[in-house]
């Protein structure tokens, strides 16, 4: 009884942490949000925040945008689990850990890289104009931004989903295929619903960044496009701390939304593999 | 029979070239950063001869360099910390009721769910309003937050199978209790201690957002220092090279993590 005393006071360090640096940040948030200037009590910011017309083009945009990298990374990362489950067990770890490894470089090089590949005088056309074939208009569109999202945020749509395929009970699918159900039958009755908290998990991990972005659409959308993430940030740089907090808490309300939509069906644990 | 086997043998194809297909596009941005390094040209892509010019240009570089030192200086001391308070936390957590527990462990979980741009902006406005302006410590403070929930996450499996009865043997046959800590239940967490610190450095070293948000002016991580480079004049010739030994870093430390989860376990994590 004594040992045990002694070691939950262990955990008072990080829980006056946890208070001070994650409950009482967000607390300022909504502070701000919903003062004025002068410091009195206001739904202005948020009101003004949803009437501007910039600002819901934004929103918009980042909403379509996110909803399509993440589209797009579920349809590619869905078969590729599949197809890496079906290697040999030795294969199998090497291959998965290709995929997972550019989850650990350095993001804004790995946006820089893609720019260059893509750019109006990039790599990309270099290679186009010397084949013969006319260049790629894609630099600085809506375009750009999804690929970047895509390569950039596709290991945290895979891990999940590849977590709990290779998870799923080999004898579930024997026995489906004894009791006469066909390998289109067996998919979408046994294995497609097993793998579906790691989906979830897999969409909550790349929209909720996606949405929230400003740093690609920076680098790929050369400065012109602006999604949330941008007005957010030029708010913040230019000491708009009101009006921002007040668009901040506009993206939280879609964050929340996105994980309560998914939280009842996600898998914890799906994510967190190295 | 014969067109049974055929399919199959086409079926693995398309599955292999699939695999492929992806790891080059995934592939692609490192492989232009790696190429592009040892190339001689430095204002277009063309390829005009192999060079190590740009590595020189890199260590020639100060504005660069001193980005690194900061970067693996913040990325080393907040995961120190981190792993420290995170380790304490986890012996502590497991000791607290089940509903102290998810109460602990969902506010943990925060900072990893929630979208980064929102976090780093509750903490600049929090050390703006409460701390008396932005510092190296702010960025300190932000990274370490960022990186606990890791920590936790990768010491707290190893310390629920960590078996009690041992550490109250020791404690009988007259160890204190850090003797005890130190000598039989420290070793048997170390793996899932040593995850968590790698976990965390790596995640500091990458950060972008939170640093972009809670640095003072003149401060800069790699990350920060490259979007605000490429963000005014492009890619430096230097970045490439820099790439580059990044990528190799990463690769080195990927290896020996993983190297050695397989080798305490057969698998690493979950």
């Amino acid at each position: 009884m004594k040992i045990k005393l002694s070691k939950k006071w262990l955990a008072s360090p990080y829980i006056i942490w946890m208070v001070g640096f994650i409950v009482l940040p967000l607390i300022t948030i909504f502070i701000y949000g919903f003062t004025a200037v002068d410091g009195g009590f206001t739904f202005e910011n948020i009101i003004n925040a949803a009437k501007d017309k910039v600002n819901m083009k934004a929103l918009g945009l980042s909403l379509i945008i996110s909803a399509i990298s993440t589209v797009i990374c579920f349809l590619l990362a869905y078969p590729l689990a599949m197809c890496l489950n079906n290697l040999k067990m030795k294969r199998k770890t090497f291959v998965a850990f290709l995929f997972i490894l550019p989850m650990w470089l350095n993001f804004t090089l790995q946006m820089t890289a893609i720019n260059a590949l893509l750019e109006q005088e990039g790599i990309i056309n270099l290679v186009l104009t010397k084949l013969g074939i006319e260049p790629l208009q894609i630099a600085n569109t809506p375009t750009a931004i999804v690929i970047g999202m895509v390569i950039d945020y596709f290991p945290f749509m895979l891990l999940p989903i590849y977590n709990v395929i290779s998870r799923i009970d080999h004898r579930l699918i024997e026995a489906s295929k004894d009791l006469g159900a066909n390998s289109v039958k067996t998919f979408f009755k046994i294995i497609f619903p097993l793998s579906l908290p790691g989906v979830i998990s897999g969409i909550t991990m790349v929209f909720i960044p996606a949405i929230s972005d400003f740093a690609i659409a920076e680098i790929l959308g050369g400065g012109r496009l602006l999604l949330i993430g941008n007005i957010i940030e030029q708010d913040f740089k230019l000491g708009r701390y009101n009006g921002g907090s007040g668009l901040a808490l506009i993206l939280m309300a879609f964050v929340l939304i996105t994980m309560a939509v998914t939280s009842a069906k996600s898998d914890k644990e799906g994510g967190h593999m190295l | 029979m014969k067109i049974k086997g055929f399919l199959r043998g086409f079926g693995n194809f398309i599955q292999r070239f699939y695999i492929v297909f992806l790891l080059i596009i995934l592939y692609l941005p490192t492989a232009v950063l790696v190429m592009m390094s040892f190339n001689e040209n430095t204002s277009t892509f063309e390829w005009t001869g192999f060079s190590i010019e740009k590595y020189k240009m890199l260590f020639e570089n100060e504005d660069i360099l001193e980005s690194v030192v900061t970067t693996v200086g913040i990325g080393l001391l907040s995961a120190l910390i981190s792993t420290v308070l995170g380790t304490l936390a986890c012996i502590g957590i497991m000791a607290m009721s089940r509903k102290l527990q998810t109460v602990i462990k969902t506010t943990t979980n925060i900072p990893m769910l929630n979208a980064d741009i929102v976090t780093a902006i509750a903490f600049m406005l929090f050390f703006v309003r409460f701390f008396g302006g932005l510092g190296t410590h702010t960025v300190l403070i932000a990274h370490i937050t960022l990186t606990l929930p890791y920590v936790i996450l990768n010491v707290l499996p190893k310390i629920t199978q960590f078996d009690y009865k041992i550490y109250e043997a020791a404690l009988d046959l007259g160890a204190t209790n850090f003797q005890a800590f130190r000598k039989v239940m420290l070793p048997d967490i170390m793996p899932g201690v040593i995850t968590g610190f790698i976990f965390a450095a790596t995640l500091s070293f990458n950060d972008f957002t939170l640093t972009y948000f809670t640095k003072p002016a003149g401060f800069e991580t790699i990350s920060t220092k490259i979007y605000s480079a490429v963000r005014t004049k492009g890619i430096r010739p230097e970045h490439y090279a820099l790439a580059t030994i990044l990528f190799v870093i990463v690769l080195l430390i990927l290896f020996i993590v993983n190297y050695k989860g397989n080798k305490n376990e057969g698998k690493k994590d979950k």
